[in-house]
């Protein structure tokens, strides 16, 4: 029955082990020879599994211990660990670590609460906080963009600012009002108490506006723009702007747009990119750079801070930038070399309408809604928002404290201090405040990166600008 | 009868190739050479520039050379921590890739057994996964399973290592298939008549013969997660951060360190393009052996 | 009589009662759970592979078609299994090509298609050349090798950072050639921006690239047989000649599943225009995989963003089925 010579049958007993037959020509197994047949044990599939399943333990094992899970701590009152992810501040990441750690310090001795400290960098903090979100991993405590805080407002993960929670850190009042304007959406408990405020001021060389013989700081939009021409000639520029920026475009798009009486949002929460005032806005500033031609055409590539170097090493005599003081240190460029002045508008007065010259900047601080020991959390919220912190901290990042009590602090009316804390008083809106707020930030940022592209080539047309800004528009999801 | 090339090819011997030839080859080669080392040269380049020089004008040779980016490049950026976690990550990545793959392939080169086609189709199929569709799916998944369990996968090193050894099964598979195909079956048989079993005659005769195509499967699983930049972005934070996506830190709030950036490159890209060039051989001979069919 | 388990005629074979040397009933009894063993065999040893397969590829795969259907946006990213059920909104929004998002995908596509025929053209040409040419023995071939795989070993997030940095407006060393030292151009040109965009994206994808078709075609070209070159060459034909009658039709297997491979990659990949143009792609080289993760991290709404990635993986599917099916064809007539 098919047992041909040299077949080969082989019989495994139950231990594994095989015996061989060969056939021979008549069907009976020949003798087994000696030399072929051994009882050999096979190395069952069951011992190279759990080769590979150690393997594989081993490997859980090893990274485990170098996984720092961003795990919440448990239990309230002191002995208690936190999780507190705070945004690129400084000049570079190890720069913050250097300014917080020993702030943190302070607070484990005062209250014995440990805080575990990451600084993350923009490109990235935004899609942590969205992963937290989705994942319900989250820190404690995180910094926000102020304009985010709608946005996450509407994602249901973070920690309603209600009155008790509020008296937790000393109350709502101990805020100044504007920046207490962009902490979430109208008619809902804000989602984030303000941290560090900033503003939009104009940055002007001293020394080239002497060389060109101009007085002082522009005092009007179109002096500014006179001054720009003046100062524009060989490799040198007027004015220098992050054109490939999407948060830069979308803060001038949405300032200048205000001068124009477009918010870009109805008071409903709709989008209205195409109202005239908006094309206006945003053609006004790209045009800086289409037909006023004081930009350098290579700005509309800019987005890593280039324009930053370019003022601070004399290629361009302006910029319209938020607290560069720290980071024009950075690059070698002492405050006696450079003048600040607020951003200039038509009418000449900076003030709220239509006359508005920067938005709300600055950073908010939240607590997750899962957080598992809300008390540390709101102590540590308590500290960071407390005057003598902020005197700290807002010194050390150039920034404006957004509590009253601290702003008052000498160490805040430097020249260029002076000038953002008056602009944030008196002549600065809030970004719009509604849930989609951050779509918005994306797709009009890009329109206007977009129409930079276009504006390398020349003047750019009321025509085109509504087409970005339409299209833009049509993308935004309820 | 007359050879190609005329008489001068005559004298260089019949099968020579003509002038034409060589002078196209010539060129043609150069230009490719040119092409493919230009940006290296810049990497090199630029490494041995102050910061200056590197964000003015482009200059072909710098003067004055330093060294510097290469010791400040370790302070700006934890880079010592990125490249230890891109070396454990990829490591482990790749030998337990190999394993899997070396089993998975015995296989489908040795049996025919049920499901072999559709099993081939499948694993071949996940080669055309838009990565952007499994990622948001895949990191609820280790959520999910680390909730659930208690291992942490999102966030850890385990995790990526899953990840990547995965994404290089397919190919590792389909070539060492291909491998051991050409390896004659009549080793098995030997073995196996001398009484080993399936999977000793594995360990014993197919895979001594087949370890060029091991060493190619464990180099391109090494290098495929050692450049693997869009999960990386995703599924680490602060302490398990890959060179990936490390070298982002680079550019900072005053400035881009583009000096830094070369040099770092440079040393991150010694080990892959070492490894890879020594491997090529086999690479070859592994494609020879499992394309070409 | 054979079990169909093993491909080796001599393979180890279940022994039935007729086996000598050994009761039957006992060796029946043993031998069932070997046979089982025996059988399960190369199911076992695919098992693991399997099993992370369907952990990393297959489920987050058939989670992601499951999400598509789903409308995800940022309201729901902390409960996203109580998302609500969108049916096949996301795909009505996402395959309206009049509509704006619908109108960004398709462009997107064609773009990518573009780009796609371009690269796959020009990495081909430039590997087959190579290859080609470098088939003798000459001096220095082995460093030429070397050389021309470099940008392939290189990895990706390096080499495409020295190309952004190459490419650069203001500093760039190819605005330095081409306007600076030779003059072709008048003023400096964008290749970060604007429509050289495509431009700086095919040229980057293709240095990528083309070492990979070198590599491949070189493994090819070691299948064609000598002598029948020497035949060729035997009979008067010239070199080019042999290219085309000979090199040419020997390579196409290899070709074919070289192109199939090539424009799987080229088509998904997502590190090089990531990494050289970051968040916002300009319109001209806005490539499918960078417009649907801008779709889904930038605008928070994943449904969507999942819905266009399936539609990307159906049509990916059916351009790789359709085409393995014609070369098959191909190949058996």
């Amino acid at each position: 029955m098919g047992l041909t010579e040299g077949t080969v049958r082989a019989t495994q007993y139950g231990d594994s082990s095989y015996e061989f037959q060969v056939y021979g020509a008549n069907s009976e197994p020949k003798k087994p020879e000696t030399r072929g047949v051994r009882r050999v044990r096979r190395p069952s599939p069951i011992a190279i599994f759990a080769l590979a399943a150690a393997l594989a333990i081993t490997v859980v094992g090893c990274s485990s211990s170098s996984s720092h899970g961003t795990s919440a701590g448990s239990g309230s009152g002191s002995g208690a660990t936190i999780t507190y992810w705070a945004s690129d501040q400084g000049s570079s990441i190890a720069d913050d670590y250097t300014v917080l750690n020993p702030e943190l310090a302070k607070f484990t001795k005062q209250t014995g609460i440990k805080v575990k400290l990451e600084v993350i960098g923009w490109p990235d903090l935004l899609n942590r906080v969205l992963a937290a979100t989705t994942t319900g991993q989250a820190p404690d405590v995180v910094n926000i963009g102020n304009t985010w805080s709608a946005s996450l407002q509407a994602t249901g993960a973070l920690l309603p600012w209600s009155a008790q929670n509020f008296s937790a850190i000393g109350g709502e009042n101990k805020f100044v009002t504007s920046a207490l304007g962009s902490t979430g959406a109208a008619g809902k408990p804000p989602a984030a108490v303000p941290l560090y405020s900033v503003a939009y001021a104009l940055y002007y060389n001293k020394a080239m506006f002497q060389q060109a013989g101009i007085a002082g700081p522009p005092a009007t939009w179109a002096d500014l723009i006179a001054d720009g021409k003046k100062l524009t000639h060989g490799g040198q520029y007027g004015l220098a702007i992050e054109g490939g920026s999407i948060p830069e475009n979308i803060h001038h798009a949405f300032i200048f747009g205000q001068q124009h009486g477009c918010s870009f949002f109805s008071s409903s929460g709709a989008p209205t990119f195409t109202q005239p005032g908006c094309v206006q806005g945003v053609q006004q500033f790209v045009n800086l750079m289409g037909s006023d031609k004081i930009v350098n055409p290579g700005d509309a590539e800019y987005d890593q801070n280039q324009s930053l170097s370019d003022f601070a090493s004399g290629k361009a005599a302006m910029l319209m930038w938020q607290a560069a003081g720290a980071n024009l240190k950075a690059h070698g460029m002492s405050s006696s070399q450079y003048g600040v002045a607020p951003v200039p508008v038509q009418s000449g007065v900076p003030g709220q309408g239509t006359s508005v010259d920067s938005m709300v900047a600055g950073i908010n601080i939240a607590i997750f809604k899962n957080t598992h020991n809300l008390a540390a959390a709101e102590k540590f919220v308590q500290f960071m928002t407390s005057p003598a912190e902020q005197m700290i901290l807002c010194k050390e990042y150039g920034s404006i404290p957004p509590v009253s009590a601290a702003q008052q602090d000498p160490a805040f009316a430097t020249p260029e201090l002076s000038v953002l804390r008056n602009v944030l008083a008196t002549s600065a809106v809030a970004m719009p405040q509604v849930s989609g707020e951050s779509q918005f930030e994306t797709l009009v940022g890009t329109a206007v990166k977009n129409l930079f592209a276009d504006a390398v080539n020349g003047p750019v047309s009321a025509q085109t600008v509504e087409q970005q800004l339409a299209s833009a528009q049509s993308q935004m999801s309820g | 009868m007359p050879s190609p090339g005329g008489k001068a090819a005559a004298i260089r011997g019949p099968m020579a190739p003509p002038r034409s030839f060589i002078w196209t080859r010539r060129i043609v080669l150069g230009v490719l050479t040119i092409f493919a080392l230009l940006p290296v040269y810049v990497m090199v380049s630029s490494s041995l520039k102050p910061l200056q020089d590197v964000s003015g004008t482009f200059r072909w040779i710098p003067s004055p050379i330093t060294f510097s980016p290469y010791i400040q490049m370790w302070q700006t950026v934890p880079l010592g921590r990125y490249f230890v976690n891109s070396l454990i990550v990829c490591t482990c990545a790749a030998l337990v890739s190999v394993l899997l793959a070396t089993f998975a392939a015995y296989a489908v080169s040795r049996y025919r057994f049920r499901g072999r086609r559709v099993f081939t189709l499948v694993v071949l199929s996940t080669q055309m996964f838009p990565g952007i569709l499994f990622l948001l799916p895949l990191f609820l998944i280790f959520v999910s399973i680390g909730n659930a369990t208690g291992i942490t996968l999102y966030g850890s090193l385990t995790g990526l290592v899953i990840t990547y050894l995965t994404f290089s099964l397919p190919f590792s598979i389909w070539l060492l298939a291909g491998y051991f195909d050409s390896i004659p079956r009549g080793l098995d048989e030997a073995a196996l008549v001398d009484g080993c079993g399936p999977l000793s005659a594995l360990f014993r005769v197919v895979i001594p013969a087949a370890i060029p195509g091991i060493i190619t499967v464990a180099i391109y699983a090494f290098m495929t997660a050692w450049s693997e930049v869009l999960f990386a972005s995703v599924m680490t934070n602060d302490t398990t951060r890959t060179l990936a996506v490390g070298l982002r830190d680079y550019s900072t709030q005053t400035d881009v360190y583009w000096n830094q950036i070369m040099a770092a490159s440079i040393v991150v890209s010694i080990p892959v393009v070492a490894g890879f060039l020594l491997m090529q051989r086999f690479l070859v001979a592994g494609l020879t052996a499992g394309a070409v069919k | 009589m054979a079990r169909a388990s093993t491909s080796a005629p001599a393979g180890p074979e279940r022994t039935q009662a007729r086996a000598g040397g050994i009761s039957p009933r006992a060796s029946a009894r043993r031998a069932r759970p070997g046979r089982l063993r025996r059988i399960s065999l190369p199911y076992l040893l695919l098992l693991p592979a399997l099993l992370f397969e369907l952990l990393v590829h297959l489920v987050p795969m058939v989670v992601g078609v499951f999400i598509s259907f789903k409308a995800l946006t940022q309201l729901y990213l902390a409960q996203w299994e109580h998302a609500p059920w969108a049916g096949l909104g996301n795909y009505r929004t996402v395959a309206d090509f009049n509509g704006p998002i619908g109108q960004a995908l398709l462009h997107s596509f064609v773009v990518t298609c573009a780009f796609t025929a371009i690269a796959i053209g020009l990495s081909w040409l430039f590997g087959c050349a190579a290859a080609i040419l470098a088939q003798d023995r000459f001096r220095g071939r082995g460093v030429l090798r070397a050389i021309f795989l470099t940008p392939y070993a290189l990895p990706a997030y390096t080499s495409v950072i020295t190309w952004a940095f190459m490419f650069q407006y203001n500093n760039g060393l190819v605005n330095q050639v081409l306007h600076n030292e030779l003059g072709i151009t008048s003023r400096p040109t964008f290749w970060l921006l604007g429509d050289n965009s495509f431009i700086a994206l095919v040229t980057v994808s293709v240095w990528r690239n083309w070492p990979f078709a070198f590599l491949v075609i070189m493994a090819g070209l070691q299948s064609i047989p000598r002598e029948l070159y020497e035949a060729a060459a035997i009979d008067g034909a010239g070199i080019w000649q042999q290219i085309r009658h000979i090199t040419m039709p020997g390579l196409r297997p290899v070709n074919q599943v070289l192109v199939l491979v090539l424009f799987l990659w080229t088509f998904n990949d997502f590190t090089t225009p990531f990494v050289l143009f970051g968040n916002a792609a300009p319109q001209n080289a806005d490539v499918i995989s960078l417009h649907i993760y801008n779709a889904s991290f930038l605008t928070w709404n994943f449904g969507e963003g999942s819905a266009m990635s399936v539609l990307l993986l159906l049509f990916l599917l059916v351009v790789s089925g359709g085409y393995l099916l014609v070369t098959s064809r191909r190949r058996d007539a």
